[in-house]
């Protein structure tokens, strides 16, 4: 089947999809976007996290054709002028950098979207709203401490640059 | 030669920062763009799909295979069964060779690989698979280890017999020293199957070259020796392979043994074309062995004061079909079976067994995380008849510079257990339990009550694990660097074969490079087999090994650098031998500031490789266990303070505390964040993760089932690292991602007991332990 969608801002058709194929799949080795991840394709890791019209969803639990006519932005799109000589990592970005959030970085696609949407929502989380919003993201080498360390962070940048 | 795209390339450690500094990820910025090329990833134009025919059964006799429904598929090209393999059929571990390729005669146990299918795409290969027709004539598996045990000849696994290794390990004289004791305390401890659980599923590609052989892309802890086992099974000399390291996601010991490597390889020079393999959860939970299971007795002696007389353990651990590591996982629950303690009458029998269970073998803490638990409940159970504090009965037989282990290895280096406890005893305690906010209770935002059963406790739990290879293993490591002057900038190069799995070594050896070569720009290569063998990323070794030739490889190029900033700047030069670099200068001692780097060089180009072999260890007697058999110890000691619903079962891990000595900081926060993740691992098999088998037969292959702790499980977690540097070793370190899954886990247990009464032999602790 054919899927229409926009993907980072940028229209797409893709040919050949097969019915059972995943969002997942499709924006891995159909559309050369392998940066949301693979880790569990059943919805447990949230590893494959992508924002769905705005709304992050596993993109493992999506249907490749639930994306027609729909937006998905991805962690290949966070970052201003991706991919491009100018790019500009976002805030989230910098601080799991910065703060030593990442290590094997499998995780950390599907964490970035998921806590660039918590401070889009709550501008200066708490500890606590921070670990209700990444429950559904399992990371397997930091015991989480610098990924809360990284997303204060982010959210006290985000609040520096937005005054 | 064509390479695949998002091929794994040079990257530019950005920032500065030097030995003790914590600079940015060379890896950082790709990591979180998601341009990071991971094994999984990786993508040419005509690949096929990969996929793999596994046993259902854990142990059955194969009558037929027929293949010709799966190979008649359209869109499959290749079906391969182990008629296929050119070479050697079976490979392994530590040259133990008899892990079949793909199963002949009798499958060993479930999720065995059988057949191999290459296909257009994977759901196409998938349904091949479902038309492979086999005949089974299905057997009773072997399961029980302590049968084996008692009746090693006839439950028989492997043709060698039931038992891997038996390793004794006799000091003193333990009947005597039963006779004396005031105080006697005994236990039985289960520790369940962990799964290493990394991230990134087992995957990667391989490509046909021009000279008949593969280049691969693999996530792998050690290529090298991963090509030693690839080469002689394909049919192909070690130098037709080209490894290069893709990204990995996550390793803890699950990547030691092979998985798709042989398996991709044997399709892709069979239909000619690069071959992708990705496993899923369901199959990595296959594809992969574990942490050993364990069962063990102990039986300690002591004076009224809580002196330890004796010990008397015997330990049991479950490998599962096929060696892996099972003989060196056996010699190290052997060698610290009774943790850094001093204790003068020792009795310890260790086996490694087979059955029909998922083979075990390295994760993280190898061996050393099953006795710890046992040792650590036995030392609570001490202090408790004794009548003195859990930290008291620790400090009162902890071992120090200079004493002995069961194996009569003298500890040469700083081992300050006394005063580490002491240190955080003193740590500050987290506050009360406020019960108004639900989250912060047992269960979350899922508890049913108003808290009125949640209990405090507080447990502590020590652990002492051996750094580098063990027994005798001429352990070492390889590094190229090349220092040139690049776009007017002195540009160091730093190429091993070592394995970033994580941890951070990327940035480590940047941080080398800018410290020994005083350069700031340092690019690192991507790791592959045109370099020599870096030895594997597990045994907390790599900042020890792979670090130690990178500052060896950086000394031989600095010492190049000084003799041609001698001879070119010898007339200026008021005497010889007094010159060094800092800060990219060359500096006379009694001169000064002479000439940059970038001027010395000029357009020469100065390259050294080393390697880097550690103090050498001896073997473990095989009737006494005596032997220095370790070249480093490194310990860390936990207190956990938990919450506990008494009525519901559940437990809520408040806090962690930990010190850890690491001989010298490297970099903090690579090193927090290695403290951080393992404590995280020790608390997943204390109150959490297991792999339930029953019947042979895995029950929980997957994340709904097999439970690693979130972001709410984790507490936050309170550190002092201590610095008490190893002579032996490259700037003082210690090895440091292995000791705190060892203390984690005791430590959380005893603090559950310490809120319920209960005895908890058995990790992980279940609601039903609780509330029983």
């Amino acid at each position: 089947m054919r899927v229409n969608f926009t993907v980072n801002g940028s229209r797409e058709t893709v040919d050949d999809v097969w019915e059972g194929e995943s969002l997942l799949y499709m924006l891995r080795e159909r559309m050369g976007l392998p940066g949301s991840k693979n880790a569990c394709e059943q919805g447990e890791c949230g590893s494959c996290t992508v924002y769905l019209d705005g709304v992050p969803a596993c993109s493992c639990l999506v249907a490749a054709g639930q994306a027609e006519g729909r937006e998905v932005r991805t962690v290949e799109g966070l970052a201003e002028g991706s991919s491009g000589v100018d790019e500009k990592l976002d805030p989230v970005q910098e601080a799991f950098v910065e703060a030593g959030a990442v290590q094997c970085g499998f995780c950390t696609p599907g964490l970035i979207v998921q806590s660039h949407d918590l401070i889009a929502r709550v501008p200066d989380p708490s500890d606590a709203e921070i670990r209700e919003a990444l429950a559904g993201n399992l990371c397997r080498c930091t015991g989480y401490e610098k990924i809360l360390d990284a997303v204060r962070l982010a959210a006290r940048r985000k609040a520096e640059a937005a005054r | 030669m064509a390479t695949p795209i998002k091929s794994p390339g040079h990257v530019a450690a950005p920032g500065q920062g030097g030995v003790g500094d914590s600079p940015l990820r060379p890896d950082g910025t790709l990591k979180v763009t998601g341009e990071f090329a991971y094994s999984s990833d990786l993508w040419m134009d005509g690949m096929l799909w990969g996929a793999t025919l596994r046993s259902p059964h854990p142990r059955a006799r194969i009558l037929s295979v027929d293949i010709g429904p799966a190979l008649a598929t359209p869109g499959v090209h290749a079906v391969l069964t182990h008629e296929d393999v050119p070479g050697r059929k079976v490979y392994g571990l530590d040259h133990t060779e008899d892990q079949p390729v793909l199963a002949f005669g009798e499958v060993r146990h479930q999720g065995e690989p059988i057949a191999l299918v290459a296909a257009d795409h994977p759901e196409i290969a998938r349904r091949a698979l479902e038309r492979i027709a086999i005949e089974w004539e299905v057997l009773t598996p072997i399961t029980d280890p302590r049968a084996v045990i008692a009746d090693p000849a006839n439950l028989k696994v492997q043709e060698r017999g039931g038992i891997a290794r038996h390793q004794p390990v006799r000091v003193g004289d333990v009947e005597a020293a039963r006779a004396r004791a005031d105080v006697v305390v005994s236990g039985e401890y289960q520790v369940g199957i962990q799964d290493q659980a990394f991230l990134g599923p087992e995957s990667g590609l391989a490509v046909p070259n021009e000279a008949g052989g593969l280049d691969m892309y693999v996530s792998t802890q050690w290529m090298h020796n991963d090509l030693k086992q690839i080469a002689p099974c394909l049919g192909l000399a070690e130098e037709q392979i080209r490894m290069t390291l893709a990204g990995v996601g996550g390793a803890f010991g699950g990547r030691e043994d092979l998985s798709m490597q042989i398996h991709a390889g044997l399709l892709a020079l069979h239909t000619g074309k690069p071959v992708k393999m990705s496993y899923n959860r369901y199959e990595s939970f296959f594809g992969h062995v574990h942490r050993h299971p364990a069962d063990m007795r102990y039986e300690y002696g002591a004076t009224a004061d809580g002196r330890i007389l004796y010990a008397d353990v015997e330990i049991v651990l479950d490998g599962g079909a096929y060696t892996s590591a099972t003989l060196n996982v056996t010699g190290n629950a052997a060698s610290l079976g009774v943790g850094p303690y001093e204790i003068p009458n020792i009795r310890i029998d260790a086996y490694g067994v087979y059955t029909n269970n998922p083979p075990c073998g390295a994760m993280r803490g190898f061996g050393a995380v099953q006795a710890c638990f046992a040792y650590e409940s036995m030392m609570d159970k001490l202090a408790a008849a004794c009548g003195i504090s859990p930290v008291e009965v620790r400090r009162r037989n902890a071992v120090s510079q200079g004493s002995k282990l069961a194996t009569g290895q003298v500890i040469e280096s700083p081992a300050p257990l006394a005063e580490m406890l002491t240190r955080l005893e003193a740590m500050p305690m987290p506050a009360e339990l406020d019960a108004s906010d639900i989250r912060d209770l047992p269960g979350g935002a899922s508890q049913t009550t108003h808290g009125e059963g949640v209990v405090r406790g507080v447990g502590y739990g020590v652990g002492i694990k051996n750094i580098c290879f063990s027994e005798g293993f001429d352990d070492y490591s390889t590094a190229r660097v090349r220092l040139e002057v690049i776009g007017g900038e002195a540009t160091a190069l730093v190429h091993t074969a070592a394995a970033e799995v994580g941890q951070g070594l990327v940035t480590l050896k940047a941080q080398i490079a800018r410290t020994e070569l005083g350069v700031q720009r340092v690019t690192i290569a991507p790791a592959d087999n045109t370099v020599g063998d870096a030895g594997s990323s597990s045994a907390s070794r790599q900042s020890y090994m792979t670090g130690g030739a990178v500052k060896t490889a950086c000394e031989a190029v600095r010492a190049r650098l000084l003799a041609m900033a001698e001879r070119k700047l010898g007339r200026w030069l008021r005497s010889f031998g007094d010159l060094n670099v800092v800060g990219g200068k060359i500096v006379s001692r009694s001169q000064g500031v002479l000439a940059t780097i970038e001027e010395v060089l000029g357009d020469e180009v100065i390259e050294e490789t080393r390697e880097y072999h550690h103090r050498p260890t001896t073997g473990m007697d095989p009737v006494t266990g005596q032997g220095a058999s370790h070249t480093q110890l490194a310990i860390c000691v936990h207190r956990a303070v938990v919450d506990v619903d008494v009525d519901l079962g559940l437990v809520k891990v408040v806090e962690l505390a930990a010190v850890q000595d690491v001989g010298k900081i490297l970099n903090r926060l690579s090193l927090e964040g290695q403290i951080h993740g393992g404590s995280a691992q020790g608390l997943g098999l204390a109150v959490m993760e297991e792999i339930v088998v029953s019947g042979g037969l895995v029950r929980n292959p997957s994340f709904t089932d097999y439970l690693i702790p979130t972001i709410l499980d984790m507490p936050p977690m309170r550190l002092d690292i201590v610095e008490n540097p190893d002579p032996d070793a490259p700037y003082g370190l210690r090895g440091a991602g292995e000791p705190p899954t060892l203390s984690s886990t005791p430590a959380i247990v005893a603090a559950v007991r310490d809120a319920t009464g209960r005895a908890l032999t058995r990790v992980p602790v279940r609601p039903e332990h609780i509330v029983a």
